[in-house]
């Protein structure tokens, strides 16, 4: 296991070097996107049409933040169970380059296909820690569906946010060797 | 006969709602305290050390716990004698809004279909009963869509019996996987019928970490469950180790003589509600 500091975009070889279980910090620009905002962005590409956001070695946070308050720069945020997006997401790596995902929870065998293929990675953060997380951004902005409130596209400026490797491109799953190895099941 | 006003309600309902997404239940803090002593896993106690911090962080700066400040699910029980001024429902609701919108929590109720957010969290998920006295008993559980997502019910016919539950709980836990967020918190819910037994599960999940059933039968129970739980490896946040469930609370209701229903209904580690009487 390995730890990395790692600015985005990202790039192959930045890909290529991280295996299941590495723990990674993340530091630069980072796009939100929920269902909803999946859903919309695949539209664009069903219509034939570009996407609204360039999204060529980019990461997304499968994340919808609370409100901020005066003086924030983000109200509490953290990840999204990600199956959820397992529908959408392949194709964003496939026809858009996006390089990485931020999320928590298990993916499905076509997500994991995408990865290998098109050399992606899938992050986990903590689940439910999202006020300490929040401390990892610096500014956000809603950059588009503004109308889908807390589901709207926000790009992140975030410094050394803290995610480790659940799927790597070499076919690794951190939650089932994980699992594995603490199973005591009679 | 007492009188209350509805407005002191709608007060009330606010306050609970933003307490509880800011401040991690007394009980369940030091639940998960108690387990990072225990737990295995180095992965597994670094989580559990960033939940604790991130609760920390949260009261302190008086910001939600977690992003998905949840349905408002509110119950509600009201003494008969007690004789409320104006529109019950609305006043709760009204609270519900207040309180989302004051305490900057998420907003996240939405129509099925069309997916379009209300941008004020309401309606509240208000269960109420009618109980003798002239108080009036709030409790604002916020529930996270998370954890929902993989709560189950199933109708088994009643020769499943004990060890057909014991296993559908356990499996559901297994099958959830890192998915809701564990350590998680399991309330099961037996017997009642179709509707019944997911609000009995959704009701235990109110119980406190160390209360158990009152009946030996399903306090035994309780602790199989618990023990299997916590041998299935999941570990906090689902990245391996010896603490998948922090509890396990079960709550019982009579049923039809060809049904056994039962209904899980598991809750993140984020285990929130406040209670208040007026």
């Amino acid at each position: 296991m390995n730890t990395y500091a790692l600015t985005t975009p990202l790039r192959d070889k930045d890909i290529e070097k991280l295996k299941t279980g590495d723990a990674v910090t993340i530091s630069g620009t980072i796009f939100t996107a929920r269902d909803a905002a999946h859903k919309l962005l695949c539209d664009y590409l069903d219509r034939g049409e570009k996407l609204p956001l360039d999204l060529e070695g980019q990461v997304i946070f499968y994340a919808g933040p609370a409100p901020n308050k005066p003086g924030q720069a983000i109200g509490s945020v953290g990840p999204t169970t990600s199956y959820r997006m397992d529908p959408y997401a392949p194709i964003l790596v496939e026809k858009c380059g996006l390089k990485g995902m931020i999320g928590k929870g298990k993916r499905n065998e076509a997500v994991l296909a995408a990865l290998a293929e098109h050399k992606a990675v899938y992050f986990g953060a903590t689940g439910g820690v999202a006020a300490l997380l929040s401390k990892c951004v610096e500014k956000a902005e809603v950059i588009l569906f503004p109308e889908l409130g807390p589901e709207a596209v926000r790009k992140l400026q975030v410094k050394d946010f803290p995610v480790v490797v659940i799927n790597d491109i070499y076919g690794g799953d951190l939650y089932q060797e994980a699992v594995k190895k603490y199973n005591e099941e009679i | 006969m007492r009188t209350l006003a509805a407005e002191k309600i709608t007060e009330v309902v606010a306050d609970l709602c933003i307490r509880a997404c800011y401040d991690l239940c007394g009980d369940v803090y030091d639940t998960l305290k108690k387990c990072r002593a225990c737990e295995k896993s180095a992965i597994g106690v670094d989580i559990l050390d960033q939940i604790t911090k991130n609760a920390d962080i949260a009261a302190e700066n008086r910001v939600p716990i977690c992003q998905d400040c949840g349905l408002a699910v509110v119950f509600a029980e009201i003494g008969q004698d007690l004789h409320i001024l104006g529109n019950f429902e609305e006043a709760v609701n009204e609270g519900v809004k207040r309180g989302y919108e004051e305490g900057y929590l998420r907003k996240s109720t939405c129509t099925p279909l069309t997916r379009k957010n209300f941008g004020n969290n309401l309606p509240a998920i208000l269960h109420v009963r009618l109980v003798p006295g002239e108080n009036l008993r709030l409790t604002v559980a916020p529930k996270g869509g998370g954890s929902e997502n993989m709560s189950a019910l199933k109708m088994f016919p009643p020769a499943a019996g004990r060890e057909g539950i014991i296993d559908f709980v356990v499996d559901t836990v297994r099958k959830a996987g890192p998915n809701p967020c564990p350590p998680v918190v399991v309330g099961v819910g037996i017997g009642g019928n179709f509707e019944k037994a997911p609000l009995l599960a959704k009701e235990a999940l109110l119980a406190a970490m160390d209360e158990h059933h009152s009946d030996p039968v399903y306090a035994d129970m309780e602790k199989e469950i618990f023990v299997k739980v916590n041998r299935l490896g999941i570990g906090p946040g689902g990245l391996g180790g010896s603490t998948t469930a922090l509890s396990v609370h079960i709550k019982d209701a009579p049923c039809h003589i060809a049904s056994l229903p039962c209904a899980v209904n598991l809750n993140c580690h984020a285990a929130r509600h406040q209670t208040r009487v007026i």
